[in-house]
């Protein structure tokens, strides 16, 4: 394991080296996998623009199928004809790749960029580095967005999770992703179950009962989310009172369109995003997606990522360097989520918990939804 | 009658005619299928054949006994009482070494986690730390001579002295041909013998000389067990000396040996859980019926197949809504559809053809856009509860759940499907000569009567194949229900999507759709016993 994991260092090292003096030993065209909306448009801005500039003659492909990343690269795999070159996936999908063969691994130090200070790739990044494949972006969060016209008079804007499950306080429908992740945890915590026993409760079919038992309270009140910009447009049109939905997509709601949405930042579910090269390209398209990986997640380059999206650089090295918004020329760092005021009580996505729970926990819950 | 004395018609060239006929006859059929040759290679090769391999997926279950072959046939013996023998420990040793080195254990991990809840982490876990504990036996080895520690003593002594000379001239990255073991070793050291080749051929999948790489500690194992029961002195290869004190070591009291279970157990006590074991031997055979049972709510155990529990029933609840809806959705399409079509077959050709327009209209926009914008309509501050509060035949606080439930996809798929019942209609409808309903009426029929005995029955067929065409299409439709079926109204297909695309489940979803289209089959084959198909037609 070790000799092997020494020679694909140095293999790669080689790689790395012979292309960067060579320069023409890379491909000269990539196809990068992303989500599509605005998201994509700040990878763009942020790191294609840029890298395209410098490299003359390079050019870049987007394709907006990170949502079927997995299915689609194992098909990809299948049949021997692997045409992405970067992908963008969640952590949860990329141990997913790794443990089934289909991402490179990577050794972050050797690969990645230092921090300008000094510190290695893997420092910098630290724990975010959650599998050999994963090279970490953003942290993004799950949380809910509410309208503040339909607060009731007299009461408190919500702020803890538990209002979520309050319809007598906070009448009106709620919007939840259609998926066990984030809402069994959210409503053990509310019934009663400390923050530090959430994952031991639910390995148990009783604990398992009981989320669904208290989400059953709201049942009825509940549109089911399945694409990320389903809670922004409920939001948007009063069709809910909150919802869940990604950060970044209450951002824009509510910076970008100006509508009368408040974030509610009390237990949000922090996840990573990054970027995987798919395994078993040639050496010239791997060197190309190793030298824009490494381009892509160096400190600055994180850093003005979150010009455009209000995403935490996953470097530490970054955040000092967060400035304001693009267009809007707002300061971006109380936007983010990892904003010490926002991130008073927080949950990171539990990757090894869901890895093994997920189908199990899924077909109840899907069973649940159907009665 | 004079032919029969003068025998069998003869052609112009004298062959008798009936042979001279069907030539030309094969002739002209070979043409044609000839003609017809692209079409279908086109249609066999990237349309049956995926869907094959696809709808294969569903029994085929190899990757349990191919990455685990040794141990799924010591597991064979075990009656699934208790903790498997050492044996089967050590045959998971050895095989799961093997996986993790060519990184498939986790491949096999998330695939029996389908089956066994916690399956993917306890792989994982345990492909990480087995190297851990190979090292035993190396250290020692390492004692009596450190070129144990080395690549070329290991290839000297195992391999064909002429397969590695040729292997010493190759290049890096240069696998070179397919390895081969000394002569003599097989009976003198079987299981290192073994082990090695396991390691070269793995090795030479990726591309690597084995000469050049270090063993795998699953080797040093092999030998340390074939040097406590072969006796070695009759060996007279390269390194004879080394395997010799080598064997004196192990048949020595102070050689530490390896205890199997006991090492799986440390490293993960799920190794000592009998379910585990039970699911692996369960999944061990190369087809399993276990995606069909899962998808009828059902599953594999020791015992045969049992129900699921009740809670986490739902392929069957969804199958007969899937069936239900789409029943809902045809017979809405047909009330809808008739007299639309009458009238695109009945009006002078001018507003006829604004009329097909209007219909064909929504078939050129987006699918994804048609079905938002119900979205926009239905929803509860949308436009069809706000005219209603307007109208006050609704109360502000009480408007109707339009959308996110069965009302919604049915009023959707209704309106998207439509033109599918409309067009095969309109075909039929325009052949019907109107002056059947003008006898009709002349010989004394009322216009009802005049429709029904006369106009009615001759547009059945255009009834037929709209129906047949909605159906089959609402029956596997999945992006409409998805986006506004809510929990209630979402059909078997957005299952069928969420395995294929999302929980990486294939087989399962193979099994779904194997299902569907069995369902499919059976209703098309009744239609055609209870209506016939002749009875149906697409136009004139």
């Amino acid at each position: 394991m070790k000799l092997t994991k020494t020679l694909l260092a140095s293999t790669a090292l080689t790689v790395v080296a012979g292309a960067a003096m060579a320069g023409g030993h890379m491909s000269d065209s990539m196809t990068l996998v992303s989500w599509g909306g605005a998201y994509q448009a700040s990878q763009d801005n942020a790191y294609v623009v840029p890298y395209v500039a410098m490299n003359e003659g390079v050019s870049a492909t987007w394709d907006e199928s990170s949502a079927e990343a997995v299915a689609k690269l194992r098909a990809m795999n299948e049949a021997g004809n692997v045409t992405w070159d970067v992908v963008d996936v969640v952590a949860a999908d990329a141990i997913r790749l790794c443990d089934e063969g289909l991402a490179l691994e990577i050794d972050h130090d050797e690969q990645l960029a230092d921090a300008p200070d000094g510190t290695s790739a893997s420092d910098d990044f630290g724990d975010l580095i959650v599998s050999d494949c994963f090279i970490p972006q953003i942290v993004y969060s799950t949380t809910f967005g509410y309208r503040t016209d339909l607060v009731p008079e007299g009461v408190a804007p919500p702020s803890e999770i538990c209002s979520v499950f309050d319809l007598e306080t906070y009448p009106g429908k709620r919007s939840l992703e259609r998926r066990p992740i984030n809402n069994m945890e959210w409503a053990l915590l509310c019934d009663g179950v400390a923050k530090d026993d959430v994952y031991d409760v639910l390995e148990t079919d009783e604990g398992q009962d009981q989320a669904l038992a208290k989400l059953g309270t709201i049942k009825d009140s509940v549109i089911w989310w399945s694409a990320g910009a389903d809670t922004p447009q409920l939001l948007a049109d009063g069709e809910i009172f909150m919802g869940s939905t990604y950060n970044g997509r209450l951002f824009s709601v509510i910076e970008e369109q100006n509508q009368p949405v408040a974030i509610m930042w009390d237990a949000q579910v922090f996840d990573l995003d990054g970027w995987i090269v798919p395994a078993g390209l040639s050496d010239e398209r791997e060197a190309r997606a190793l030298d824009f990986v490494s381009f892509a997640t160096d400190t600055q380059r994180l850093a003005d990522q979150a010009k455009y999206i209000s995403y935490g650089p996953a470097r530490l090295s970054s955040a000092p360097l967060v400035s304001t918004h693009a267009t809007l020329g707002i300061e971006m760092a109380p936007h983010m989520p990892t904003d010490p005021a926002n991130a008073k009580n927080t949950f990171l996505y539990n990757y090894e918990f869901w890895a093994d729970y997920r189908d199990d926990i899924d077909a109840k819950f899907q069973a649940w939804l159907a009665q | 009658m004079t032919d029969k004395s003068s025998g069998p018609m003869l052609a112009a060239d004298g062959t008798p005619l009936k042979r001279s006929l069907s030539r030309a006859l094969r002739m002209q059929k070979v043409r044609a299928l000839l003609l017809i040759a692209p079409l279908l290679l086109f249609v066999v090769l990237t349309f049956l054949a995926p869907i094959a391999d696809m709808l294969f997926r569903s029994v085929e279950n190899q990757i349990v006994s191919e990455t685990l072959p040794k141990a799924t046939l010591e597991l064979a013996d075990w009656d699934g009482d208790g903790l498997p023998s050492d044996a089967v420990y050590e045959a998971t040793f050895f095989d799961l070494f093997a996986a993790a080195e060519r990184k498939l254990h986790t491949r096999l991990g998330t695939r029996l986690n389908y089956e066994e809840t916690g399956m993917s982490s306890l792989f994982r876990r345990t492909g990480r730390k087995l190297d851990d504990f190979g090292d035993v036996y190396l250290d020692q080895f390492k004692k009596v001579d450190r070129a144990w520690s080395k690549a070329a003593p290991w290839a000297e002594m195992m391999s064909d002295p002429d397969w590695l000379a040729g292997q010493e001239a190759l290049g890096r990255g240069d696998a070179g041909p397919p390895f081969v073991l000394r002569a003599g070793m097989e009976t003198l050291l079987p299981r290192t013998s073994d082990a090695y080749q396991t390691f070269a051929r793995a090795m030479q999948e990726e591309d690597d000389n084995p000469a050049d790489e270090k063993p795998w500690a699953t080797v040093h194992i092999a030998l340390a067990e074939d040097l406590a029961t072969q006796d070695v002195s009759t060996y007279t290869g390269p390194g004879k000396d080394r395997l010799q004190a080598t064997a004196a070591l192990v048949g020595s009291a102070d050689f530490e040996t390896l205890d199997y279970t006991a090492m799986f157990l440390d490293i993960n006590d799920n190794w000592g859980d009998t379910d585990v074991w039970r699911t692996i031997k369960l999944y061990s055979p190369a087809y399993t019926s276990g995606y069909f049972l899962n998808a009828v709510d059902m599953q594999l155990t020791p015992d045969g197949p049992e129900w699921r529990d009740e809670r986490e029933q739902i392929y069957g609840l969804l199958f007969k809504r899937t069936l239900y809806m789409s029943l809902v959705i045809t017979l809405s399409c047909i009330m809808l559809g008739y007299p639309v079509a009458w009238l695109l077959a009945n009006l002078p050709t001018r507003q006829s053809n604004l009329l097909m327009i209007l219909v064909l209209l929504p078939f050129w926009t987006s699918l994804l856009v048609r079905t938002s914008a119900w979205k926009v309509m239905l929803q509860q501050q949308g436009v069809v509860n706000d005219v209603l509060v307007w109208l006050s035949i609704v109360p502000d606080d009480a408007r109707l759940a339009l959308i996110n439930n069965q009302t919604g996809t049915i009023i959707a798929m209704t309106h998207i499907l439509l033109p599918f019942m409309i067009l095969p209609m309109y075909s039929v409808m325009q052949t019907i000569p109107p002056t059947y309903l003008r006898a009709a009426k002349s010989l004394g029929a009322t216009n009802w009567t005049a429709f029904w005995r006369v106009y009615f029955p001759q547009s059945v067929p255009g009834i037929g194949a709209g129906s047949i065409l909605v159906f089959i299409l609402a029956i596997g439709y999945y992006i409409t229900p998805a986006i506004v079926g809510g929990t209630s109204g979402t059909f078997i297909s957005n299952r069928i999507a969420y395995h294929i695309s999302s929980s990486g489940n294939w087989g399962l979803g193979a099994a779904l759709g194997a299902l569907l289209l069995a369902a499919v089959l059976i209703l098309y084959w009744a239609y055609d016993r209870i209506v016939g198909i002749d009875n149906v037609k697409l136009g004139g």
